[in-house]
């Protein structure tokens, strides 16, 4: 187990390492330096900006030190738009609003999906039944970048209950923070939430159809023992190797929510950055995500891994 | 005897074949039908749709013009079926310009999916070994790269252009197609037919192209159109963001963008119409993605 967790780990270093070394040579191929304006700098200027920023050493160099930074002192270096702010400042500003939002997106994903799918196989072909099924195929085609504006135009234009955006600034605010906090999280977690419930019920099913489920049956086990002890267990195996992929969405996704809610996430840099070519932070905000995304499904693996002794590692 | 007029009565039987059956069982089912009428519908409407409107995509109504949100709702005697966006545009004639591109883009993202994953996962399935733990390996990797932030920074450093869109998403899109490839290639790999092929000297490349991919096409048909609403979704994220297809291009992404930034003025118009096209498609898409591995499906043979 150990084994398997150490080598995983050294598989994931290489790709962190290849999507930094990606992300800078992209950078350094695009036409034109960052400091290209519309009216060209005097070439003294450009020069000292290009020294203050190090672009002008080797290539070699550049990405040496940028990787340094990073390795050593999680260093993402300064915007290049923004003089007084540093990639760090930025992403420390917006990242615990992307995390407090997305963390609730997922346990409620998590927790409402599989509680779905659960219920609806336990109650196949009731009512119940049906309504998970149909939710959960509507809302694959519900998007955050759809859901966002579905909900502000019900619950802010409609009925006027929840802020139509922002975020929590304090106690002088007019909103309470749960407030801010129901339209990120549904639009954001509304299709993931569909997914697992569907894949739960789906594994459910598959479970509680199986040879020894009969068995425990036969034996005259109680109906809960059945539930808790023998189905939900390999049950809910498959459901956790979707938690990769539905946490990667989430993180993407959060990029609508900042835009379109102005929820004050790294997502709306990131936009920003983009359409302001601010390298270094389109950078910062890319590696971050990949860094979280391999830590996270590195998480993911050896959880499946240890919960289900089928797998060999 | 018995056996023997069994035998003669058999010849005459018309044989059901693989894809009779697929066919049968796909028609039976109601919603994939139905989704694949609303998709010709669709189709239908953006190959045609610019015929049926006075109006072209680019010109902008001068007498509605400055009264967009009272005046510029969907009307017949305007002439703006679908009211106009709001820079006093014509919605339908964008709404058909949105649809095509959208289309567009799904079909040849799920295409280049379709040719290159299916083509590396099975030559990784099949050649085996070393060179298929490298291949894979490197999907692995790819796999867990942050696409969507990486496309973003594709577009940004070599310009936004639909170009730029098709190679972002055609270089994420293959990868899932790849594995489900390669599994299935490694089961078929060692039926008789491809030994067979192997005894008689068939070089590996030809196996590949005629033996192993034709038998790989149901799995490949079926993921394809589920691909498809993936891709339309993909873009439509980016559009959305404004960072996808530029002005005046357009598609369902940035048309529901626009209209989404026109709500507060109870425009509602112009998020509906692109909005009820894009989730009826992504429906259609689905359903018929659904009946497809219903019908093709080797488990349920």
């Amino acid at each position: 187990m150990l084994g398997f967790v150490l080598r995983r780990i050294a598989m994931a270093i290489p790709v962190i390492l290849i999507l930094i070394v990606f992300s800078f040579v992209l950078m350094r191929a695009a036409p034109g330096g960052p400091f290209t304006k519309e009216r060209a700098l005097p070439p003294v200027v450009l020069e000292n900006i290009n020294a203050k920023y190090g672009l002008d050493d080797p290539f070699l160099v550049q990405i040496g030190t940028y990787l340094k930074n990073i390795v050593f002192h999680f260093d993402f270096g300064p915007s290049f738009v923004y003089q007084d702010r540093t990639v760090n400042q930025i992403i420390a500003e917006g990242f615990p609003v992307t995390l407090t939002y997305g963390f609730w997106s997922f346990v409620l994903a998590v927790v409402i999906g599989g509680g779905l799918g659960i219920l609806a196989a336990l109650k196949q072909n009731t009512w119940l039944d049906y309504l998970a099924v149909g939710f959960s195929i509507g809302a694959q085609a519900m998007p955050n970048f759809i859901m966002a504006p579905i909900l502000v135009l019900i619950f802010t234009l409609g009925l006027g209950w929840l802020p139509g955006g922002g975020w929590y600034t304090g106690p002088g605010d007019p909103n309470t923070y749960s407030a801010y906090l129901v339209m990120p999280v549904i639009a954001l977690s509304t299709s993931y939430l569909a997914s697992i419930a569907r894949l739960t019920r789906s594994s459910m099913l598959e479970v509680l159809h199986s040879n020894f489920i009969r068995t425990a049956r036969a034996k005259g086990l109680p109906n809960r023992v059945i539930i808790f002890r023998h189905t939900l267990k390999p049950a809910l195996i498959p459901v956790i190797s979707y938690l990769g992929p539905a946490f990667v969405g989430m993180i993407t996704g959060s990029v609508v929510v900042d835009m379109f809610l102005s929820t004050g996430g790294i997502g709306k840099d990131f936009v920003q950055a983009a359409l302001n070519r601010d390298y270094s932070v389109i950078m910062g905000i890319t590696i971050l995500v990949g860094m979280l995304t391999i830590l996270f499904n590195l998480i993911v693996d050896v959880l499946y891994a240890w919960i289900d002794p089928r797998i060999r590692y | 005897m018995n056996l023997d007029t069994n035998m003669e009565s058999a010849e005459f039987l018309k044989g059901r074949s693989l894809w009779g059956d697929a066919r049968a069982r796909f028609f039976r089912n109601k919603a994939a039908v139905a989704s694949l009428i609303i998709l010709i519908l669709i189709s239908l409407f953006a190959i045609f749709g610019s015929y049926v409107t006075p109006w072209s995509n680019e010109e902008i109504d001068w007498n509605l013009m400055g009264d967009v949100q009272t005046l510029g709702g969907p009307s017949i005697e305007t002439g703006h079926y679908f009211g106009l966006d709001p820079l006093g545009r014509d919605l339908f004639a964008r709404v058909v310009q949105g649809t095509q591109i959208s289309l567009m883009i799904g079909v040849v993202g799920a295409l280049i999916s379709v040719i290159v994953g299916t083509l590396y996962g099975a030559t990784a399935g099949f050649v085996g070994g070393r060179i298929d733990n490298i291949m894979m390996r490197i999907v692995d990797i790819l796999m867990a790269i942050p696409y969507m932030f990486v496309l973003i920074l594709l577009l940004v450093v070599f310009g936004r252009s639909i170009f730029m869109l098709f190679v972002g998403i055609g270089m994420i899109s293959w990868l899932d197609m790849a594995r489900i490839a390669r599994g299935q290639t490694l089961s078929i790999k060692n039926k008789e037919f491809v030994e067979a092929a192997v005894a008689t000297g068939v070089s590996t490349p030809a196996i590949i192209l005629r033996h192993i991919v034709p038998n790989l096409l149901g799995v490949v048909i079926v993921y394809a159109t589920l691909l498809v609403p993936q891709m339309i979704m993909f873009e439509s994220f980016i559009s959305f963001l404004g960072l996808g297809v530029q002005e005046p291009l357009t598609s369902w992404g940035a048309l529901i963008n626009e209209g989404a930034g026109q709500m507060r003025y109870g425009t509602l118009w112009m998020l509906g119409f692109p909005l009820f096209f894009f989730l009826i498609s992504l429906f259609a898409f689905f359903f018929l993605g659904d009946g497809l591995r219903d019908a093709l499906d080797p488990k349920d043979r």
